[in-house]
């Protein structure tokens, strides 16, 4: 991998990592201390090796200047610590060699512990998952303020005072009784959820896919239904639902990188084996009553990984959708309840009911009530694509729309 | 809230017909659920074994005594108007039924859920 591509590329799989063994390692209220550790030793990976090579390996370099600096800042801790208040001190005063842990298991193990330590019920939900995203998953401050629909002073501001409460509560790093496992799990799965929708959509970055986000996201979530506790039925949704989604990856971009909607993808690029791993898991999530919104996410999901449309397929993923929507509302959903109506129902049906959602700062609401109006008034589907070109971000969104009105303008 | 009030709610259904009807019902609460205006699904009753409590504590089988029409269930709805919450109970398949109607009734303490 060229330079210019292997930082960055590092940083988004090793910063989290890092971060997490070194948070545990320094306690929950240097966590920002560990960030900036971690930081310092990404800037020094930038200044040296263009002048000295690229380390043979790479990630074990950044482990162990990272281990250095964590090693110092300790040492001239306990050194204060020694000046300042030596009668606290439980060893004679001589610093002991502190054991930082590398390992994969102790990454993984860390990184958990964390995930639950920051899903903490004294931070609000918002500022919980802000921060899981920068210290856990190595989000830019601006990546989040996107992902948030907030700008960047707010986010700072929020994340600013969930690590001031985190260590007001001095909360320890560690799994958290059952009982608090069931508070925080939900939390811990939206987390998990966001951060992999961030790599598969991708909105902040221009970059069609984020790969790598969408299998941290996996792997966590794995960790969780290989520890007893955390294996339950919403987890194994969620691992479904993810399985799923991954095993359109490769079909998902043409030759020269653009992204291809679903109905242009090559099925025989779906990856069977990924979908067999969904299935499964979707049948471990079958216990019990409590039916989760991954649930009848998964579901909808798996009925999109068969791709020849017939009426039992609509038909069960619109039962899904309102499902969905009754437990919980979002725009997006609301738009893809309308979409499925439409397979159901026809096209003149779902435009009555879509244009009742008004989402009118929406592009999707647009581009919606673009492709239903196509063939009833194509005038009418070039004025909501208009809307929805100019409402449009990114430049993926931009070109789905655009190739859309092209087609509008070969017909009429 | 929307009050569903039946005619003849002992009427049986095949289980054929109950999955149609459940459906609808979901297409139609799906339909307000995606306009963001759903508080409450609030819940179905069922129509045997209850009971009427009377003046002066006589209990009888109920409910379809002497009263023509029972009630099978309600939602709750956020609308601005009492118009607006008649408006979405136009589309319920409650209506479909022969006799049946929809009662449309502000809350008295609003819910915000």
């Amino acid at each position: 991998m060229e330079q210019q591509k292997l930082i960055p590329h590092l940083f988004r799989t090793e910063f989290r990592k890092i971060t997490a063994v070194l948070t545990r390692f320094l306690g929950i209220e240097h966590l920002e201390l560990a960030e900036d550790i971690v930081s310092e030793t990404f800037v020094l990976a930038l200044e040296t090796w263009p002048y000295h090579g690229i380390p043979d390996n790479p990630s074990a370099w950044l482990y162990a200047v990272a281990k250095n600096k964590a090693k110092n800042q300790l040492k001239r801790q306990q050194l204060f610590q020694v000046k300042i208040m030596p009668d606290l001190m439980n060893t004679s005063g001589e610093s002991q060699e502190p054991a930082l842990d590398l390992s994969p298991q102790n990454i993984t193990d860390s990184q958990l512990q964390m995930l639950f330590a920051i899903c903490h019920p004294a931070i609000p939900l918002e500022s919980q998952i802000g921060l899981a995203l920068r210290s856990l998953c190595g989000f830019g401050i601006d990546e989040i303020a996107i992902a948030f629909l907030s700008n960047k002073e707010t986010i700072n501001k929020r994340l600013f005072r969930a690590r001031e409460k985190l260590r007001q509560e001095k909360v320890d790093i560690e799994i958290p009784s059952s009982a608090a496992i069931q508070e925080r799990l939900a939390t811990v799965l939206t987390t998990l959820y966001l951060l992999f929708s961030e790599g598969y959509y991708s909105e902040s970055q221009d970059a069609v896919l984020r790969k790598d986000f969408c299998l941290e996201a996996m792997r966590l979530t794995y960790s969780l239904i290989e520890y007893a506790p955390t294996n339950q039925p919403p987890v194994n949704a969620l691992m479904a639902l993810m399985c799923f989604h991954a095993s359109r990856f490769e079909a998902r971009t043409n030759e020269k990188g653009e992204m291809l909607l679903y109905h242009e993808q090559d099925e025989t690029q779906w990856d069977e084996a990924l979908i067999a791993r969904g299935v499964y898991f979707l049948k471990q999530a079958a216990q019990g009553n409590a039916v989760s919104k991954y649930h009848l996410e998964a579901q909808i999901a798996y009925w999109h990984t068969i791709k020849t449309d017939s009426p039992e397929k609509w038909q069960q993923i619109l039962q899904l959708y309102n499902h969905l929507l009754v437990l919980e509302y979002s725009p997006i959903v609301a738009l893809n309840r309308t979409y499925a109506l439409a397979k159901v129902k026809g096209n003149a049906l779902a435009i009555v009911e879509a244009e009742k959602l008004k989402l009118e700062n929406n592009h999707f609401y647009y581009t919606l009530l673009g492709e239903l109006y196509l063939r009833i008034d194509p005038l009418k589907a070039k004025i909501n694509l208009g809307k929805a070109l100019a409402l449009a971000k990114t430049h993926t969104d931009k070109q789905t729309i655009q190739k859309k009105l092209d087609l509008i303008k070969t017909k009429v | 809230m929307l009050i569903f009030r039946h005619e003849d709610g002992g009427k049986l259904a095949s289980p054929e017909q109950m999955q149609v009807w459940m459906q609808m019902t979901m297409d139609w609460i799906g339909g307000i659920a995606a306009q963001n205006k759903l508080v409450s699904t609030g819940s179905g009753l069922a129509f045997d074994d209850s009971r009427v409590v009377g003046h002066n504590n006589v209990v009888t089988n109920g409910p379809f005594g002497d009263i023509k029409e029972t009630i099978g269930g309600f939602i709750i709805v956020r609308a601005e108007s009492v118009d607006e919450a008649a408006e979405f109970a136009k589309g319920s398949p409650v209506l479909l039924g022969d006799g049946n109607t929809i009662e449309v009734r502000k809350l008295a303490k609003s819910v915000e859920l």
